[in-house]
């Protein structure tokens, strides 16, 4: 089949390529409108307080201020989830943590804006607050929402895991922690609200989730949908960071309703530290039974998310800490436990990997143990406790596609893992991790039955192509994935598309730019309404060729006869024909992930229609005396299914490997007194060009069966095995374990300097998990 | 209001008048005064370098500059890259080989790898790591930008698209 496709497949110049090289690009800050007004956000300085009062009557006087907002304007709380609608555009009554949204001004510029907000007097009666997992199952004070700090806890069982830990040749339990990071996207957040007198909202903003927003304005708004248009400005970076719904995206609105003017918020870098939404800290016991030949028997679970003070997609968070261990290792019994506590930080959600890092790390450093302790070499280890392609998890995951195997083997010889990893000179070391992820969430945020991906197309009369699709590229490539789709399947070039994304009034929906699942899932849409198109661009062909529909291929701008392939037309003369006979040629294509979901409570959180699988090797080199850790050398193989666009997989896969680098030595985010620590890019360590090592990317084609043209995802997956296959090969370096991300030089040397050679947590809190809910299990996974 | 003082600036070849608040940044008079919005912001206190234009030739944090202390300079933007329709051999090798993901950090690499070149026209990669260590990327990993300021030195003027 590849040798017939013509543009899937080649590693061709993104649509969007040359408006970014050219600076033409428009960003959402780059957006500026006639009479536009600049917002400003008044935060909170305090981590938990009840706001006593707020007096902006000096603020409203100040010259060249036209609007003041409180918490009375924008009453009606929201949420990503259904489930956690607990957050106010500006606090009403508390505030739960420093930099929660008090107040908002428009202005005329951002000075005078800027002088407003000191003008806002606050009075706040200061509250207990709770700044970790222990305090916050600890605390005896006035919780951070309702009863109890306590915002989720799951506990699930598959098959009787005391029983198989009590029968189990070798048991070993692990604790380990994690801590938060953030997104950091060089784009700040920003947003331009428009209202008009006929009482039509427009706002542009850098989201990922322009659907969702879209919803949001609705609900806090109290405006009907149709009278709201959310255009997504292309994202300069989001990496889950833009997937929430923002305080300054609704204030912007509302400022604009109210003033009548257009208005423009963009976060200061601080502000956007504050708003994180960023990577959960989470502290984790994992306790395996194998049997001795490694064979993994059963696996306890238990993760405890710090989450911050707001929900977002915390509920979703805690799942995803507990989901997907069975993806990559065939365990026969599986128990999870999580609990998701509030504290008086900014809020935790999805970063790149959403949930997963954190288990992953727990998970492959816990065997890297396990291969010494049975004498294994740990690539041995993973290759005996393989996942089947075309099967089930013991927690009901399907797997299609499963390339796991060759992406082992492949990264084990080509870094020559085992010759090497015994003969490393001193303070050098290999260390070796695996991991999968998701090529979308089967599930939809809110309940509903309808697509989730939609792709309209209109072809015309001169040869183009119009493809109209609610995603946003976020710097992925996802313009270009949907772009080669439509191409290959018309038979016509790149350059021949032209497309319009992610504006409510014009494309029809795509849920966003999260979970991986643009290739996916707006990528079938694509290929669906690519296919209807052409059923009619065919029909017509088929009259002038004098032949049936079914002989017709197409390529490179004709449509000619399979059998006989000097009979052709032109596709734009085909198209003209199709036109003429039927009108307008317009198609459209809809994706609906298949239901998977187990028959458990739950079960939601964890499907997908296929899974990606990653291996890899990293090299590090321990500097003896300051315990600083340098990467030079990094070799990753990531089953892709078929890659759309081989240098943007790879490209994916090379940023992956850069994220979970800064994740795994520097970046933290970390709180004193409610007060981040490192609110700046000087301070919060991110790596540098200086920092990158030489990158090896391996890309494993699998051809899903229900991938487009075989394709499943490639922006988070390769980043989960990098965090643990570092903490691995300091190991192996200096035998030392840091069982802490990030592994600082001063947590190597202080690890060196122990008798016990480790650093790390010691035990987990006690908490009552609720009782165990024993799902039933698949029938294959019965009396294993 | 605040009071607005004359500043004449060359910015890409041309002459620039604008009335402008003295503490408005280089930074803001090209975005919000010139419309020059090719330059982008990360953090405004010179830690990313993502807003870097060239100033004779040089990478310039445009966010720290004081336009009137840059009259009588030649100031580089991303939009002044290209001849004309002809894009620069550095912004071809970006758009060939993916070195620019979101796009937003893209500006200030291809100005700094551009004032790179003019005095080391074959760098190595050591001597692009260095040049390049300032500007911050989330995205691609720095690898694809390497490769495309390699590929952009081998490519003699004349002879890309």
């Amino acid at each position: 089949m590849s040798e017939e496709l013509s543009v899937v497949g080649q590693s061709l110049v993104k649509p969007d390529a040359f408006s970014k090289v050219s600076g033409q690009t428009k960003f959402a800050d780059d957006l500026a409108l006639p009479r536009m007004l600049f917002g400003r956000i008044l935060r909170s300085p305090h981590p938990h307080a009840r706001i006593l009062s707020i007096d902006t009557s000096r603020a409203q006087a100040l010259p060249g201020v036209l609007a003041v907002l409180t918490g009375e304007d924008l009453p009606i709380k929201f949420g990503i989830l259904p489930v956690s609608q607990d957050e106010e555009a500006l606090a009403g009554e508390k505030v739960r943590y420093v930099g929660d949204p008090i107040a908002a001004v428009a202005a005329t510029d951002e000075w005078i804006a800027d002088e407003a907000l000191e003008l806002i007097e606050v009075r706040f009666k200061e509250l207990p607050r709770y700044m970790g997992i222990e305090e916050a199952i600890a605390g005896s004070g006035e919780p951070i929402h309702g009863k109890s700090n306590v915002h989720k806890a799951v506990a699930l069982e598959f098959g009787d895991t005391e029983e198989a830990m009590g029968v189990a040749e070798h048991v070993r339990e692990d604790i380990v922690f994690f801590e938060g990071n953030t997104h950091l996207p060089m784009e700040q957040h920003a947003a331009v609200a428009q209202y008009a007198q006929d009482g039509k909202l427009t706002l542009w903003s850098s989201t990922q989730t322009p659907h969702y927003v879209h919803r949001a304005l609705g609900k806090v708004l109290e405006l009907p949908m149709s009278r709201i248009r959310v255009i997504a400005t292309p994202n300069g970076g989001g990496f889950g960071g833009k997937s929430d719904i923002f305080a300054h995206e609704l204030v912007a609105a509302k400022l604009a309703i109210k003033t009548g003017r257009p208005v423009k918020i963009t976060l200061t870098r601080e502000e956007v530290f504050y708003a994180h939404r960023g990577r959960h800290p989470v502290l984790m016991k994992v306790k395996t039974g194998f049997r001795r030949d490694g064979t993994i028997t059963t696996m306890q679970f238990q993760s405890f998310l710090d989450g911050g003070g707001y929900g977002s997609y915390g509920v979703a968070s805690t799942y995803y800490t507990g989901a997907l261990q069975t993806m990559t290792y065939a365990i026969p019994r599986y128990r999870f436990e999580g609990v998701r506590l509030f504290t008086n930080k900014p809020p935790c959600g999805p970063k790149r990997g959403h949930g997963t890092p954190q288990p992953r790390f727990a998970l492959e450093t816990h065997l890297d143990k396990v291969a010494e302790e049975l004498g294994l070499d740990p690539v041995e280890l993973r290759l005996r406790n393989l996942p089947t392609p075309n099967s089930r998890t013991v927690n009901w995951l399907r797997i299609t596609s499963c390339g796991l195997k060759k992406c082992i083997e492949t990264v084990a010889a080509e870094s020559r893992f085992r010759e090497r990893r015994t003969a490393m000179p001193p303070g050098r070391g290999l260390g070796f991790a695996v991991s999968s992820y998701l090529s979308g969430a089967g599930t939809a945020i809110y309940w509903n039955d309808m697509p989730h991906s939609e792709v309209q197309l209109k072809l015309d009369r001169n040869g183009g192509v119009a493809l109209l699709c609610g995603a946003i590229d976020i710097g992925q490539g996802s313009d270009h994935i949907l772009a080669a789709i439509v191409a290959e399947v018309l038979g016509v070039r790149l350059e021949d598309i032209q497309l319009t994304t992610a504006d409510t009034d014009l494309t029809p929906i795509d849920l966003g730019s999260y979970s991986s699942r643009v290739t996916f899932m707006a990528g079938n849409a694509a290929k669906a309404a690519a296919e209807n198109a052409r059923a009619r661009v065919f029909e017509a062909a088929a009259t002038a060729l004098q032949c049936d529909v079914e002989d017709l291929a197409a390529r490179d701008r004709q449509i000619f006869r399979r059998d006989r392939p000097a009979e052709a037309i032109p596709f734009v003369q085909a198209v003209r024909l199709a036109e003429a006979a039927g009108g307008v040629v317009t198609a459209s294509g809809s994706y609906t992930p298949p239901k998977l979901a187990g028959p458990y409570k739950g079960s939601g959180v964890g499907p997908s229609p296929a899974y990606s699988f990653s291996a890899a090797v990293v090299e590090v080199d321990v500097d003896l005396k300051t315990g600083e850790v340098r990467v030079p050398e990094v070799w990753v193989a990531h089953d892709i299914g078929r890659a759309i666009n081989p240098v943007l997989v790879i490209g994916q896969v090379e940023g992956s490997v850069y994220m979970g680098l800064g994740e795994a030595l520097m970046e933290e985010q970390t709180f004193r007194l409610g007060l981040h620590k490192f609110p700046s890019l000087l301070e919060y360590k991110s790596p540098t060009a200086l920092e990158t090592p030489i990158m090896h990317t391996y890309l494993v084609e699998t051809i899903d069966p229900e991938g487009p043209f075989g394709a499943k995802e490639a922006g988070q997956g390769p980043l989960l095995p990098v965090i643990p296959a570092v903490a691995n090969a300091i190991y192996n370096a200096v035998g030392v374990r840091i069982d802490e991300v990030p592994i600082t030089p001063e947590k190597v040397l202080k690890a060196m300097s122990e008798k016990t050679r480790r650093v790390g947590p010691k035990a987990v809190p006690s908490f009552g998990f609720p009782p165990l809910v024993e799902a039933d299990v698949p029938d294959e996974w019965k009396g294993r | 209001m605040p009071s607005k003082v004359p500043v004449r600036l060359r910015v890409n070849g041309e002459e620039a008048a604008v009335m402008v608040p003295p503490y408005k940044t280089l930074l803001e008079v090209l975005r919000e005064d010139l419309g020059l919005t090719g330059t982008k912001h990360g953090c405004e206190l010179g830690e990313c370098s993502t807003c870097a234009v060239l100033v004779d030739g040089k990478p310039f944090l445009s966010c720290l500059a004081m336009p009137l202390d840059l009259e009588g300079t030649e100031i580089t933007t991303v939009e002044g890259l290209a001849t004309g329709s002809k894009p620069h051999r550095l912004q071809v090798a970006f758009a060939e080989l993916g070195a620019a993901q979101c796009g937003y950090c893209t500006p200030a690499m291809l100005l700094t790898a551009r004032a790179l070149l003019d005095h080391d026209p074959e760098p190595s990669r050591d001597a692009i790591k260095q040049a390049l260590s300032g500007v911050l990327c989330r995205c691609t990993g720095y690898a694809k930008i390497f490769e495309a300021v390699e590929l952009a030195a081998s490519r003699s003027e004349g002879l890309v698209v």
